[in-house]
């Protein structure tokens, strides 16, 4: 008896080392950017140093706009509120470094997806909140309605380290055209040197442009032209090696996307959960163990969805009524005739 | 023995520390980088950069390697920090004496820009000159012709380009005059030490740096002409000017402010050099006979120039360092190209950051060389 009691035992204590060390796994599968960003209580994210729409500060410091939006709803995910994060301002020449070196766990500051950023410099790309595209502003004066009519010498202001400048070369060298490129280290640099007069023309990305245009001295002077030089699908990034993190940004915006999708909205988010539809349910964390893939509880994308709203809300509150883009375009939904298109959660 | 090991081991253990200390951050920026998936090496240099700059000294384009977007950064860099230096150290040496004017209106007007420029932060003074500039001036179309063939604009200062038939002839007739007059020299000052005569050799030289390249004209097959910039319509209300050269508003700007800025300080440096020499000393100099400007450049500027040229040198390596702020007004220097695009196009922070550093280096210790040994040669030679 005694001697089944020693193999009992030493079952009991093999099956408790193997369960401590299941759990253990579990515990590290919390990646490393998700244990200290719990540990500290906030989310360090990256944001722009003022884009309307996107990003930008009011008086008070309170910081608006979509980018801003994804960052608050991976706080929520993660921390249960989606007030707690530190946004940090940064120029487009700071952004890749303050996301490698480890000063920020998000950089959601319109930023291009492109191959070489991607691949080449320890970064990775989660999804697509905004699709974008390269365009010209010129003043309403010059009589210019569509880039064909540009000329041999024309003078571009742009921003430096930015996609636009190796679109803007692409552009004119396509198009036989000797131009001057003015380049500014700040957006608010080349607005003001811009509507000084110093240039022809302002490149940007076309959500860029007509948020820069709401802070021009008389907005009504200038036009963004039709024409659409490049694709600029922007996105939140983060550092590459921590897929569990890169899964948790990526999924809270997907969260967003699909919520608009089945139509659920920060007011009736508590309601769905008694919904028919086993999507829905899943989404505000009803049916399914979905947080668990990620160390995370079950109602996160329903934090999500009550504190933040869904992406259409986000888009609502950003950018349609503030007047910068009231029409979605492409970034309304596959349903809806545009190109929002997110894997679904489940 | 046992001395020169005290010497020796504080210094051992220094170096040590400093080895170790470096080794440290190497060690951890490689760990890091490894962990980050980021590469080290300097290969980029040779790829395509794909990016224009607006103004360069050499011929480039995006189709140019990196290197070469270095290069031109590095040679904007150059030229706004020697034109800087010319201007800053004309307008330094002209205020400093203007400071020590007896004339009441000179000096205090002197000693206003002094405390003015100095005390107001330089970025400030960019941003004011550059913003405060582009508001100010005029549109292409609306600018008046400054005696006819210069045009200020908000878009640059057009100035007319010189078209040049054998300019080698004219150079070669330029470096002919300016041999024969150091010939001269010499001989005048042999002259002087063995005879005692002076000869006026002010006068041979004006003469030579005259003749010689109007001979070039004459008989040469020299020939000069200029290309006047023209307007150039390019919408209903965008123009430019075509032709000629055109300096851009952000060299003008950058250069304006950088020298400056800089002059107040160099006008301080020349200031306390005048005043460093004794009073005695021009006195003794009037009582042996020479007249005012003698002993001003017999006595006093030797003996001044020592006191000058150290801080002056401080001066020079500060303005090369400031124009660094380049990057805030559009202007393409260094870091606005190299440190700044470039980086931003290839992700390597490390490697662009120290070339950079190392190119500031570089330069600034170029300087302090050359005017060391400019110091070197005006000291005190005792025998």
């Amino acid at each position: 008896m005694f001697k089944y009691l020693k193999q009992l035992t030493s079952l009991v204590a093999m099956v408790a080392v193997l369960f401590t060390f299941t759990t253990e796994t579990m515990a590290a599968k919390k990646s490393k950017t998700l244990k200290n960003t719990q540990k500290k209580g906030f989310v360090r994210c990256g944001v722009s140093q003022g884009l309307p729409g996107f990003s930008n500060a009011d008086a008070a410091g309170n910081w608006t706009g979509i980018d801003v939006d994804v960052c608050r709803a991976v706080a929520a995910a993660v921390l249960g509120d989606a007030n707690k994060v530190k946004f940090t301002p940064l120029s487009a020449k700071e952004r890749f470094t303050a996301l490698t070196s480890g000063e920020i766990d998000i950089l959601s500051r319109n930023t291009t997806w492109t191959l070489s950023r991607d691949a080449d410099i320890g970064l990775t790309f989660v999804g697509v909140n905004f699709y974008d595209g390269q365009g010209f502003m010129v003043r309403k004066s010059s009589g210019i309605t569509s880039t064909s009519q540009f000329k041999d010498g024309i003078s571009a202001c742009t921003n430096i380290g930015t996609t636009t400048e190796l679109n803007m070369r692409d552009f004119f060298n396509s198009k036989g055209i000797s131009y001057e490129p003015v380049a500014f280290e700040k957006a608010d640099e080349v607005v003001a040197a811009y509507d000084a007069g110093r240039c022809d023309t302002y490149t940007t990305d076309k959500s860029g442009l007509a948020a820069q245009r709401t802070k021009m001295s008389n907005p009504d002077e200038h036009i963004v032209l039709p024409e659409t030089v490049s694709k600029e699908p922007l996105g939140p990034v983060v550092r590459q090696g921590d897929s569990v993190w890169e899964d948790i940004v990526r999924w809270s915006l997907n969260a967003m996307i699909e919520a608009e999708e089945y139509g659920i909205t920060s007011a009736n988010a508590d309601s769905m959960k008694t919904s028919d539809n086993p999507a829905v349910k899943r989404l505000v964390g009803a049916e399914g163990e979905l947080g668990a893939a990620f160390g995370l509880d079950n109602e996160w994308s329903l934090r999500i969805i009550k504190q933040v709203g869904n992406y259409g809300e986000s888009y609502k509150r950003n950018i349609a009524d503030t007047g910068i883009l009231p029409d979605r375009g492409p970034n309304e939904l596959w349903t809806k005739g545009g190109i929002l298109y997110v894997p679904p959660a489940r | 023995m046992n001395l020169k090991l005290q010497k020796i081991i504080p210094q051992l253990i220094t170096v040590l520390v400093v080895v170790l200390v470096f080794g440290f951050f190497t060690y951890n920026a490689q760990i890091n980088m490894e962990n980050r998936g980021i590469d080290f090496g300097y290969g980029f240099l040779s790829q395509e950069s794909s990016f224009d700059v607006q103004f360069s000294l050499i011929e480039y384009d995006g189709s140019h390697s990196y290197f070469r977007a270095y290069l031109v950064g590095l040679l904007n860099t150059i030229l706004v920090s020697v034109i800087g230096i010319i201007i800053a150290t004309i307008l330094g040496v002209i205020v400093g004496v203007a400071r020590l004017s007896p004339n009441y209106l000179i000096n205090q007007f002197a000693a206003f820009y002094v405390e003015f420029f100095r005390n107001i932060p330089l970025l400030l003074q960019i941003f004011f000159w550059y913003f405060a500039a582009l508001r100010a001036l005029p549109l292409p179309q609306d600018a008046d012709a400054m005696l006819g063939v210069f045009f200020l604009t908000i878009k640059g200062l057009y100035v007319p380009a010189f078209v040049w038939e054998n300019l080698n002839v004219f150079l070669y007739s330029i470096i002919a005059a300016i041999i024969a007059i150091v010939v001269i020299r010499i001989h005048a000052r042999k002259v002087q030490e063995t005879q005692g005569k002076q000869l006026p050799v002010f006068w041979i030289s004006v003469g030579l740096i005259f003749i010689l390249p109007l001979l070039s004209f004459l008989i040469g097959g020299v020939s000069l002409s200029f290309e006047i910039p023209k307007l150039k319509q390019l919408a209903a209300t965008s123009f430019k000017y075509e032709g000629g050269l055109s300096l851009p508003p952000e060299l003008i700007a950058l250069t304006l402010s950088l020298a400056l800025y800089t002059a107040t300080f160099i006008a301080e440096c020349v200031r306390a050099g005048i005043q460093g020499v004794g009073k005695g000393q021009k006195e003794a100099a009037a009582s042996i006979g020479l007249n005012p400007n003698q002993v001003l450049k017999l006595v006093v500027m030797p003996q001044a120039l020592r006191i000058i040229i150290p801080p002056t040198t401080n001066q020079y390596l500060n303005l090369t360092k400031n124009s660094s702020l380049a990057a805030a007004i559009a202007y393409p220097d260094l870091v606005l190209v190299f440190a700044g695009t470039a980086l931003m196009q290839t992700g390597k922070a490390i490697e662009i950051v120290s070339i950079t550093m190392l190119t500031y280096l570089s330069l600034s210790i170029s300087i302090s060389i050359l005017m060391n040994w400019y110091n070197k040669k005006i000291a005190i030679k005792e025998k």
